[in-house]
């Protein structure tokens, strides 16, 4: 049973690579890679081992997409203020 | 076109180098002799029954003081790079519902994450995600509330003190004889309660601490402006 659900998660998370490399849209690219690491947790969680599950959901999938977050901002503004 | 006929050549050579290990991969039906030894000196030696643990904080505890510096190095790379330019006041504030729910939210956030650090001995857990979870709720006051401002001070005076303390927890033990970072500097208590396992409670405290203050560093360089 939870070799399926590692299954279905590995092709989501794949998925979510191809769209963090080929979409054209950054925004995208930063939620799908913070998909990737969401779902990386519930598989170390499946695979028994709920600490590093915990590092990856807290900085992979929260405090990493937060900070892409933060610097696309600050890229708009800039490429704003050039205009 | 022949860049692309080269990246599919040498991932064809990555498959081939790697297929013979995954073909021959069988899953252990019994522990290695050195994670035995790791087990069996947890609970005896150490008495923390979250043997993630005690790798991290006594075993490999010279590597967790590395991996502690390499992050104190990145967030003074980012206050370096990323000077703060002078705020503004700006003119909307937050909705009163806002702020309250948030800081609300925030509190109990945060004593979230001190329960996950201080009781890195006993479930899963410990300093580095305790610190991550503390810095998130104050992400969440900075998202909610324009003008909040962190005092950078006490953030500063945080992670230094708690930084030097856990060198110094490190040297009690090289006085003492007993080893670098070594946690039996204490009394081990007993089994499977708050208080025991040693300096395990207080050096995963010491570390979370450091770490939930850089990160909320990082972030408010990073987001406040």
């Amino acid at each position: 049973m939870s070799t399926i659900i590692i299954i279905i998660l590995g092709i989501i998370m794949l998925s979510a690579a191809f769209v963090t490399i080929f979409s054209k849209s950054l925004l995208a690219a930063i939620i799908t890679s913070g998909v990737i690491s969401l779902l990386a947790s519930i598989v170390f969680l499946i695979l028994g081992s709920p600490d590093v599950a915990m590092t990856e959901a807290s900085i992979g999938s929260a405090l990493t997409t937060v900070i892409f977050l933060f610097a696309l901002k600050k890229l708009r503004k800039e490429k704003n203020n050039d205009k | 076109m022949i860049n692309k006929v080269l990246v599919a050549l040498a991932l064809l050579g990555l498959i081939i180098l790697i297929m013979p290990i995954i073909s021959n991969f069988q899953e252990r039906t019994e522990l290695s002799e050195l994670s035995k030894k790791y087990i069996e000196g947890s609970i005896n030696d150490l008495k923390s029954p979250n043997v993630v643990t005690s790798v991290i904080v006594t075993y490999r505890g010279l590597d967790t003081l590395g991996e502690v510096t390499v992050l104190f190095l990145a967030t003074v790379g980012v206050g370096f790079l990323l000077q703060k330019r002078k705020k503004g006041k700006s003119k909307k504030d937050a909705p009163e519902n806002l702020k309250t729910t948030s800081s609300f939210l925030a509190a109990m956030i945060m004593i979230l994450g001190i329960y996950i650090f201080t009781h890195g001995h006993l479930s899963p857990g410990g300093g580095f995600q305790g610190g991550v979870i503390i810095a998130s709720g104050f992400l969440l006051l900075l998202l909610s509330d324009i003008n909040m401002k962190i005092n950078h001070s006490i953030l500063q005076a945080v992670e230094s003190l708690s930084g030097v303390l856990y060198v110094g927890l490190g040297v009690i033990g090289l006085i003492l004889t007993i080893g670098f970072l070594n946690s039996n500097i204490l009394p081990l208590g007993e089994f499977g309660q708050l208080f025991s396992a040693g300096a395990i409670p207080l050096i995963y405290s010491l570390i979370g601490l450091k770490v939930g203050s850089e990160l909320t560093n990082i972030i408010e360089t990073m987001g406040g402006e």
